[in-house]
C-alpha cells in the first residue's frame, strides 16, 4: 500500500459527488482517505508524502472504455503490460479491452488469461467478451460463462453483427447476466472494401469510400432493437452527425442508450487522410467538418456519454504500406486527455464534464468501480496539469506502437501523476 | 531548346500537383520532341548515362512500351520489372522493392500499381524521381497530358472547349487526370455514364455531371469514351454489357450530337462495340492513334524535365 500521500492545494473535481473545489486529497492505505476543502488539518496528514498540486486538477482516475491491447495474438503491436503503461502515461487507471484478439475473447479461458496478465499491469483491465463465437456473427458466444469469468460487456467490435436477430438475442439473453451489449455500427454491404469517408476527397485520391450512412443505418437498427427489447445498448465510436441525432432522439424516447466517441472524431476531419496518410486511417473513418461539429455538440449536450480512444496499436509493418492495405486504427491513450482539454479551453465543456466523459460515465456504463473520489474508494486518482505546453512526440508514447496522427502537434495539458489504488503508476 | 521557366517538380505523381504553367511547359517540350520520332535516326543523347526503371505491377503493353521507347529515344538506359517476375510475388513489400531498387541508384522509376497512392508511397521512400504510370483508381498523369497535347494540336487551344467524358468515371484513373487537366487548362468537362459509376464529389475535380450521355455530348468539341472493365460487373453497377452498350455506348447517332469537327478519343484498349462504335473508333474524327504517338513525345518531355538535360 505504501506511504500515505497528500495531494495538496489542487482543484478537486469529482462530478459524481458534485465536488469542484480547491483543497487537499489524502490517500492512505490505497484508499481515498479524505477530501479537505481549504486544506487538511496537520494532525491528519502527519507522515504523508506531500505532493504540491497547486495549479493542478485532482480527478478520479480516467477510464478508457474502448482499447485494443492485442494480447493474446499480436504481441508485436502491444501487450497488456505495454498497453496499460500507455494508459497510465495518459492518466488512465482502467481500460476495457476489446475481444478481437487471437484467439478471440469468446471463452472463459481467454478472459482468465487477460485478467491474469493484467495483475502485473499498470492499470485495471476490464475484458470485453465477444457477442458471437469467434466473432463470426453466427452463433452466440457463451455470454453467461464470459460474464462469470469477468467480462464487463460484450461486443464484436471491429466487425458489426450483421444478423439483426443475433443482435436482438444478445441483448435479450444479456438480461439474464446483466451484460451490456456494445455495438460496432457498420452496414457492411455499404462499407465493404472502403478505406476512407466517401466524398470528394476519396474521389480525388481514388480511394474507395465508406458512406456515413453505413454507420447510421446500423446505429438506427441497434437503437431500434434496444428500444424494442428494453435492453441497454452502448454505441461505440460514433463518428457522424446523423448518428448523434439518432442517439439524441432515442434517449429522448427513454430508451436505454449510451454512446461514446473518440478524440480523433472531434479533433480531425478526413482532410488528415490527404497524401495517403495511413496514420489517419481507421474504422469508422474520419468524417467532415460538419460531423466534427455535431460530435462536439453531442459531447456538450449529453447525447454522447463518454470519450473512449479506440486505442488500436499497429506496427510499421501494418501501416507503412499502400493505403488500401494499411490496417485500421491509431494509438490514443497518451493523446486523449490533451485533446479533451482542447474542448474545455474552447469553452465547449466544463472541466467537470470532461471528467464525466473520461471517468465517471465510463465507470457507470460498464458497472465497474471507480469514477469517483468518494472517501473509502480505491485511490485511483489522476493529477492533471492543464497548462503545460508540449509538442506531442514519440517520446510521449509508452505504447509499443507509433501509429498516431497527432505526433508533432502542439498540445496543452496532460496527466502528471497517476495513482492506481494509491500506487504511483506514472509520474512526470 | 528554350525553356522560359524551370519545371520545379521532382516527381510526376498527379496532375493535381501541376500548375497550368507546368502543364504548358510539358506540352511545349513534348511538341518540340515529337520531331525526333520522325527522324531516320530516332535518338538524341540528352539523357545518356541516366537509368530509368519501369516498375510495372499491373499488366500493361501500351504504357510500358511508350515509356520505354521514350526513354530509349533520349538515350537513357531502361530496365523493365514486371509483376510476374518480381519479388512482390514472393511477398516483398512495395517499400522493400523500392529500397532495393534505390540501392542500384536509378535516376527515375516509372511505376504502375493496382493501389491508389502507391506512386506517392514509392516517392516518399526513394531518392530517384518517380513518374506515376497509373496507380489504382487515382490518376494516370502522363495519359492526361498526352490527351491534352492531342486536343491542343488538333484544336489549337484548350481554353473554352467542351470535353465530354463518358463511362466509368469512378474507377478510371485516366478520367480523373483528364478532368483535372482539361479543367485546369480552361476547358469545360462534362461527364456522364451509369449513375453508379459517377463518384461523389467529382465536381470538385472540375467536372460537370450531365444528366444524360446525350446532353454531355451535345455540342462537344471532344468526345472521350472510357473503357468498361469487365471485372466491374461483379459489383452490381450495371446490369449487362449489352445494356451498357445500348444506353451508354457512343453510337454514331450520339456522336452526331457533338460538333461536326469533334474529336473522338479513347485511352485504349477499346472494347469495340461496347463503349464505342467501331466505325467511330476508326473514322476520320478519331484521334486514338495520335494519342499513342503523342504519348511517346509527352513521356520524353517528362523524363527530360525531371531528370534535366545536364
Amino acid at each position: 500500500m505504501g506511504q500515505a500521500l497528500l495531494l495538496q492545494n489542487g482543484r478537486i473535481i469529482d462530478p459524481a459527488n458534485g465536488i469542484d473545489t480547491q483543497g487537499d486529497l489524502l490517500v492512505a492505505g490505497g484508499l481515498v482517505a479524505g477530501i479537505f476543502p481549504g486544506g487538511a488539518p496537520a494532525a491528519q496528514v502527519a507522515g504523508a508524502e506531500v505532493v504540491d498540486a497547486t495549479g493542478k486538477w485532482i480527478v478520479p482516475g480516467l477510464i478508457d472504455m474502448h482499447v485494443h491491447l492485442r494480447e493474446p495474438g499480436d504481441e508485436h503491436k502491444e501487450t497488456i503490460a505495454t498497453g496499460t503503461r500507455a494508459a497510465a502515461a495518459g492518466g488512465f487507471t482502467a481500460v476495457a479491452c476489446m475481444p478481437n484478439t487471437r484467439p478471440v475473447n469468446d471463452s472463459e479461458a481467454v478472459t482468465a488469461f487477460i485478467l491474469a496478465k493484467a495483475q502485473e499491469g499498470s492499470a485495471r483491465v476490464y475484458p470485453v467478451g465477444a457477442i458471437s463465437r469467434e466473432m463470426r456473427g453466427e452463433a452466440l458466444a457463451p455470454l453467461g460463462e464470459l460474464r462469470r469469468a469477468g467480462v464487463v460487456a460484450v461486443t464484436d467490435d471491429g466487425r458489426p453483427v450483421g444478423n439483426s436477430q443475433l443482435m436482438r438475442r444478445a441483448m435479450e439473453y444479456g438480461a439474464n447476466h446483466e451484460l451490456l451489449v456494445i455495438s460496432h455500427a457498420e452496414e457492411m454491404s455499404l462499407s465493404e472494401n472502403g478505406v476512407m469517408n466517401e466524398g470528394p476527397l476519396a474521389t480525388r485520391l481514388g480511394l474507395r469510400g465508406i458512406p456515413h450512412i453505413a454507420e447510421e443505418i446500423m446505429v438506427y437498427r441497434d437503437l431500434a432493437l434496444a428500444c424494442y427489447t428494453g435492453r441497454p445498448v452502448h454505441i461505440a465510436h460514433v463518428s457522424t452527425r446523423e448518428a448523434v441525432d439518432l442517439i439524441r432522439r432515442a434517449k429522448a424516447q427513454g430508451c436505454r442508450v449510451t454512446a461514446e466517441t473518440a478524440p480523433h472524431y472531434f479533433s480531425l476531419t478526413e482532410a488528415a487522410v490527404d497524401r495517403y496518410n495511413t496514420r489517419a486511417k481507421m474504422n469508422p473513418p474520419l468524417r467532415t467538418a460538419a460531423d466534427v461539429a455535431a460530435i462536439r455538440q453531442g459531447l456538450a449536450d449529453g447525447t454522447l456519454d463518454a470519450i473512449a480512444t479506440d486505442h488500436a496499436p499497429h506496427s510499421e509493418l501494418e501501416k507503412e504500406v499502400e493505403f488500401d492495405l494499411a490496417a485500421n486504427g491509431i494509438v490514443g491513450l497518451e493523446s486523449s486527455l490533451p485533446l479533451g482539454l482542447v474542448l474545455v479551453r474552447e469553452g465547449l465543456i466544463t472541466p467537470a464534464r470532461l471528467v464525466e466523459l473520461m471517468s465517471t460515465n465510463p465507470a457507470r456504463i460498464l458497472g465497474v468501480a471507480g469514477g469517483t473520489l468518494s472517501p473509502g474508494a480505491a485511490a485511483d486518482v489522476t493529477v492533471i496539469d492543464p497548462e503545460v505546453r508540449f509538442v506531442f512526440s514519440e517520446a510521449d508514447l509508452a505504447s509499443k506502437s507509433r501509429n498516431s496522427p497527432f505526433l508533432g502537434w502542439e498540445m496543452q495539458g496532460r496527466a502528471v501523476l497517476t495513482l492506481l489504488a494509491g500506487r504511483v503508476t506514472f509520474r512526470r | 531548346m528554350a525553356i522560359e521557366q524551370p519545371f520545379s517538380h521532382k516527381h510526376v505523381l498527379s496532375l493535381a500537383d501541376l500548375s497550368p504553367a507546368d502543364i504548358r511547359l510539358v506540352l511545349q517540350t513534348a511538341s518540340s520532341f515529337k520531331e525526333i520520332s520522325q527522324r531516320a535516326i530516332k535518338k538524341v543523347p540528352t539523357l545518356r548515362g541516366k537509368t530509368v526503371i519501369n516498375l510495372f505491377f499491373e499488366p500493361s503493353t501500351r504504357t510500358r512500351l511508350s515509356f520505354e521507347v521514350a526513354a530509349k529515344r533520349m538515350s537513357a538506359d531502361t530496365f523493365n520489372i514486371s509483376s510476374s517476375g518480381s519479388s512482390t510475388a514472393k511477398g516483398e513489400t512495395l517499400i522493400d522493392t523500392a529500397k532495393n531498387l534505390a540501392a542500384m541508384n536509378p535516376d527515375c522509376i516509372i511505376i504502375r500499381h493496382s493501389r491508389s497512392g502507391s506512386a506517392r508511397l514509392l516517392a516518399s521512400h526513394i531518392n530517384a524521381s518517380v513518374i506515376n504510370a497509373g496507380d489504382g483508381t487515382h490518376e494516370h498523369p502522363s495519359q492526361g497530358l498526352l490527351d491534352l497535347m492531342t486536343v491542343q494540336e488538333r484544336k489549337g487551344r484548350l481554353d473554352g472547349l467542351k470535353v465530354a467524358i463518358i463511362g466509368d468515371i469512378t474507377h478510371s484513373r485516366v478520367a480523373h487526370s483528364d478532368i483535372i487537366g482539361f479543367s485546369k487548362m480552361g476547358a469545360e468537362v462534362h461527364v456522364s455514364g451509369p449513375a453508379t459509376l459517377i463518384p461523389k464529389g467529382i465536381e470538385e475535380l472540375g467536372a460537370t455531371v450531365a444528366p444524360s450521355v446525350r446532353e454531355a455530348v451535345a455540342d462537344a468539341d471532344v468526345v472521350m469514351a472510357l473503357r468498361i472493365q469487365k471485372e466491374r460487373q461483379q459489383d452490381p453497377l450495371f446490369p449487362s454489357l449489352r445494356e451498357y452498350a445500348t444506353f451508354f455506348g457512343i453510337s454514331r447517332a450520339v456522336a452526331d450530337l457533338a460538333k461536326p469537327d469533334a474529336l473522338i478519343m479513347h485511352p485504349g484498349p477499346i472494347n469495340r462495340g461496347v463503349e464505342l462504335d467501331p466505325q467511330l473508333a476508326d473514322g476520320p474524327r478519331s484521334v486514338i492513334l495520335e494519342q499513342v504517338t503523342n504519348g511517346v513525345a509527352v513521356r520524353m518531355a517528362l523524363l527530360y524535365l525531371i531528370m534535366g538535360g545536364d
